[in-house]
């Protein structure tokens, strides 16, 4: 509540001309976007192009081999772990826990960044886990062991810590992956309220038409360069997924909502499309 | 065990810890005052008395038993912070190959400190501390591929190392015919048995200190159990977390087989049973383990000493055998949950 009021003012995100990889051959290369204060930017893109990187990149868990990250202007690099996780958050792909820490205890964990190394928590901090797990809808799950909760339930519990970190930069990494469509739909309205109050959220989306239902500028990524970056109805096109993706992909407006509709061709439709003389059998292709 | 609350408060650790002190207290007493001689324990600390009761007490059991706590808190200690470094609860220095590693440090340093003019009991922990440090980093080194640790990777590459290890010392006292003093048994099955007070308080200085600044890990450690990335995105500085654990934990378990030679299954039994009544929470867990760990050690060390009456059995054995079947039993149940 209170930082996030003051997160107006900060969280800025600026990539600049990032180039970096993992072993020998640059997996991200010359990526340049930015996220303004209370921005909503989505990274799209195919399996393998680069996306969890970018957003490990700007967590500062690796440094870029060239370019440089900033956080409200201040280089990635030059800040401390503590520093940088009393910013940002991240709700990772996946967690995977092996010890039964309580859900309570797992959201208490984002208070990590603002305690001492073995200092109990304050009523506070608390009260900050307590709305996260309301507004996350997982309070009922408090008191129970996150190694028995659904994949679904433990990207809820994953974004509740994040929230109790109180960041002014909240990454998510394909957050909605586990999620039923409802309760992705649910997250990425809390994540518009959250946007609302000043946090900056980067996310990274397999869900083109979530991406094109809840984000400002859409990133689109090819083998880990920027092949498009602009608006939703400016990337989101036929020609831009055809060609990333490999695959033909269709896009309409939906006249109610007036957002994009995504819909990717079967092959059968596909061959049809090809040979649209051949009326007669389109169970027949080579 | 009581209702697992759903977080840690201060009450609660208080209540937790002030009830195992007082049971280690309580089982310090009991343990001392059972043995295959009987005495009297008022007898014993009345001044007045002929002062036998007294000297097998003070000189002989007293002594043991608070060895056995130290040696068992030190090696619960390191079990519960390996554990939550490896992110796995099979992870224990026996299992990992780092007595192993202490133990063949040690054997070396005997067999040196017999051709050099320094005393052995200066060179011993430090041969046992390296020899851990340096089976820690190479089993580290195994079971990492790409700076992502491989779990089961590292438990075999630490089944190797023990293995490896104990061969190693077979073959040193094969060729220099220098136990005398510490049988080889010693080494392999370990032994409690000391009535050197200046042992029992530099074992509890080196357990107090490393648990010290382990504990001070603690939230780290939490944090750490997420994965190491996750853990660097809460703001803990993962490498020097992981440096920092990595040798003092060595260190400990350097300085428990130094004293008392390799004591299997303490760091995976009862970081585990611990857990399981307080709850994973590492600043409990840490703190709890070492008790629960004297407790146990004592125990085991008590019954090692009385269960035959003709001789004494190695304390290593008792624990191996109950460690053995409760590693099998985890083994099988992550098993299960990784095939899920
Ligand atoms: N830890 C890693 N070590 C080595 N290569 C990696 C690692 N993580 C990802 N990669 C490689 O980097 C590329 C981009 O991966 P990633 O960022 O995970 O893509 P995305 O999230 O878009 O699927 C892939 O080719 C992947 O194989
Ligand atoms: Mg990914």
């Amino acid at each position: 509540m209170s930082s996030t009021a003051e997160g107006s003012a900060r969280g800025r995100v600026d990539v600049e001309q990032v180039t970096f990889g993992y072993h020998r051959d640059a997996v991200v290369r010359d990526v340049s976007f930015r996220a303004p204060p209370g921005g909503f930017v989505g990274i799209i893109g195919p399996n393998g192009s680069g996306k969890s990187t970018v957003i490990k990149l700007i967590s500062g868990l690796m440094a870029p081999w060239s370019g440089h990250i900033a956080l409200d202007g201040t280089d990635v690099a030059s800040l401390s772990r503590r520093e940088i996780g009393r910013r940002v958050a991240v709700v990772p792909q996946e967690t995977d826990m092996p010890f039964p820490f309580t859900v309570l205890e797992m959201v208490l964990f984002g208070r990590t960044p603002h305690l001492g190394g073995f200092a109990f928590e304050q009523e506070r901090d608390l009260q900050v886990a307590r709305s996260a797990l309301e507004r996350t809808g997982t309070l009922a799950l408090a008191d129970r062991p996150v190694t028995e909760l659904s994949g679904g339930e433990r990207q809820r519990v994953a974004l509740a810590r994040a929230l109790a970190q109180e960041p002014a930069i909240l990454l998510l990494d394909e957050p909605s992956a586990f999620l039923d469509i409802r309760h992705a739909v649910e997250m990425y309205d809390l994540l518009r309220a959250l946007r609302d109050e000043g946090v900056t959220i980067v996310s990274t989306l397999h869900d083109l038409n979530l991406a094109a239902l809840y984000c400002e500028h859409i990133v689109l990524l090819s083998e880990g360069t920027v092949y498009q970056q602009g608006a939703p109805s400016a990337v989101i096109t036929y020609e831009h997924l055809t060609a990333v993706y490999e695959t033909e992909i269709y896009v309409s407006m939906n006249e109610i909502t007036n957002t994009l509709n995504v819909l990717p061709l079967d092959g059968r439709s596909r061959a049809t499309l090809r040979s649209p003389a051949s009326e007669s059998s389109p169970s027949r292709e080579t | 065990m009581g209702a697992v609350q759903s977080h840690l408060t201060r009450r609660r650790f208080v209540t937790v810890i002030g009830s195992l002190a007082v049971l280690l207290v309580v089982a310090i007493v009991v343990c001392a005052s059972i043995g295959p001689v009987r005495i009297d324990l008022f007898e014993a600390i009345d001044p007045r008395g002929d002062g036998v009761d007294a000297t097998i007490l003070l000189r002989a059991r007293v002594p043991r038993v608070l060895l056995a706590v130290a040696v068992g808190a030190g090696l619960a200690i390191a079990g519960a912070v390996l554990q939550a470094l490896l992110r796995n609860p099979l992870a224990e220095p026996h299992i990992l190959g780092v007595s192993g590693g202490a133990a063949f440090g040690g054997v070396l340093t005997l067999f040196a400190a017999s051709r050099l003019p320094l005393p052995s009991y200066l060179l011993t922990p430090v041969g046992a501390f390296a020899g851990a440090l340096a089976a820690m980093l190479i089993v580290y080194r195994l079971g990492t591929v790409h700076g992502r640790l491989q779990p089961y990777t590292f438990l075999l590459a630490g089944v190797v190392c023990n293995a490896f290890t104990g061969a190693l010392i077979m073959a040193v006292n094969a060729m220099a015919d220098l136990f005398q003093t510490h049988g080889i048994l010693f080494w392999l099955m370990g032994s409690l048995a000391t009535s050197s007070y200046r042992l029992v308080l530099s074992s509890f200085a080196y357990v107090i200190l490393g648990g010290v600044l382990l504990g001070m890990q603690a939230r780290a450690l939490n944090a750490l159990s997420l994965g190491e990335e996750s853990a660097a995105q809460l703001g803990v500085d993962v490498a020097s977390v992981r440096r920092t654990c990595f040798v003092v934990s060595s260190l400990m378990v350097g300085a428990a087989v130094a004293v008392s030679g390799m004591i299997g299954f303490v760091g995976l039994i009862v970081p585990h049973v611990t857990r399981l009544m307080f709850g994973p929470d590492h600043r409990l867990l840490v703190p709890a383990s070492a008790l629960v760990g004297g407790i146990f050690l004592a125990t085991a060390d008590t019954m090692a000493r009385t269960i035959s009456s003709s001789s004494e059995v190695p304390v290593g054995v008792i624990t191996a055998l109950c460690g053995g079947p409760f590693f099998v039993y985890l083994l099988r149940r992550q098993g299960e949950r990784h095939f899920r």
